[in-house]
């Protein structure tokens, strides 16, 4: 396993990748703007995705990628999804709050 | 070496930007920056099929459908109505506290000793040369031909958001445009305009 590469050790990859989860983590929570938290999980998902590559890189094995890979699918039907619910609440309530859609609470 | 510190500050200001941003579509422009640094990242982590969708997914297609819906939702139809920003005390000790336990992890992983490797048996080499750890023809054959079973999962989870998508936002009665419809689309996009204006 290597332990660096081009020069930088993977800790510092996996910092990175930890950072940009939690600058993501903390917009998903504090924000209430639907779109932007909705683009606050996108950072989540590519954090995920850049330590999915790195570790992928440090073993060799092409695992990792084809993991990515996955999690971008899936980021895309998320997104996608996510999107629709928004328009969907937003068209049938013309003025609402994010706390106030209530309607999945059950 | 340079490069990476670079590249990782691009990252990190433009996720900042992203998360604090008033307007979503600023928000949208520093993603797209955050996207386009990563895919560099990924690059010289030897994933060049990974940083080409990255640019194609990402930046064409689920940053063009965010940016469709802030138009959408900004064109009259809709105004959304925002209390403020909340600074939730529980929830946010919760993340500290991840925080720490991934970065715990994540030292772990990287102080490690190698599990076994699963090799592919393929060379590091250049990026851009064909047949080596990454490159498009190695992550093919692993996609297509030890991967299979992810990929085809791939496809069904596509499907059904795609059957999601239409079911939820779709109009599920056949619209047949007519003169009057028009009329009545155009006098509501009007009004929506007017609205706005003042």
């Amino acid at each position: 396993m290597a332990t660096s590469f081009a020069g930088v050790p993977i800790f510092d990859y996996e910092a990175l990748a930890s950072i940009l989860f939690f600058i993501g983590l903390t917009g998903a929570i504090a924000r209430r703007n639907p779109l932007v938290m909705l683009m606050s999980i996108e950072l989540m998902f590519n954090a995920a995705n850049l330590a999915f590559i790195v570790f992928a890189r440090a073993w060799l094995n092409n695992a990792g990628q084809i993991f990515a890979f996955l999690v971008i699918t899936v980021a895309a039907a998320e997104a996608a999804i996510a999107l629709a619910i928004v328009v969907v609440v937003f068209r049938s309530a013309p003025q609402v709050d994010v706390d106030e859609v209530r309607v999945l609470h059950g | 070496m340079i490069a990476f510190w670079i590249i990782a500050a691009v990252l990190i200001v433009s996720a900042l930007w992203t998360v604090t941003a008033r307007k979503p579509i600023y928000s949208v422009v520093s993603l797209l920056l955050n996207f386009a640094a990563l895919a560099t990242t990924y690059l010289i982590l030897h994933a060049e099929f990974l940083a080409v969708m990255q640019i194609i997914v990402y930046s064409g297609a689920i940053l063009m459908l965010f940016v469709f819906v802030i138009a959408l939702l900004n064109s009259g139809i809709a105004a959304v109505v925002l209390g403020r920003d909340r600074v939730p005390v529980a929830p946010a000790a919760a993340a500290a506290l991840a925080a720490v336990a991934f970065v715990a992890t994540a030292i772990a992983a990287a102080h490690a000793p190698a599990i076994a490797p699963i090799a592919t048996h393929s060379p590091l080499g250049a990026v851009g040369r064909g047949n080596v750890f990454g490159s498009i023809g190695d992550f093919g054959q692993a996609l297509f031909l030890s991967r299979l079973l992810p990929f085809e999962i791939t496809a069904l989870i596509l499907m059904v958001a795609v059957v999601g998508v239409v079911l939820l936002a779709g109009d599920l009665t056949p619209y047949v445009p007519t003169r009057r419809r028009a009329e009545q689309t155009r006098r509501a996009l009007r009004e929506a305009i007017l609205r706005e204006g003042k």
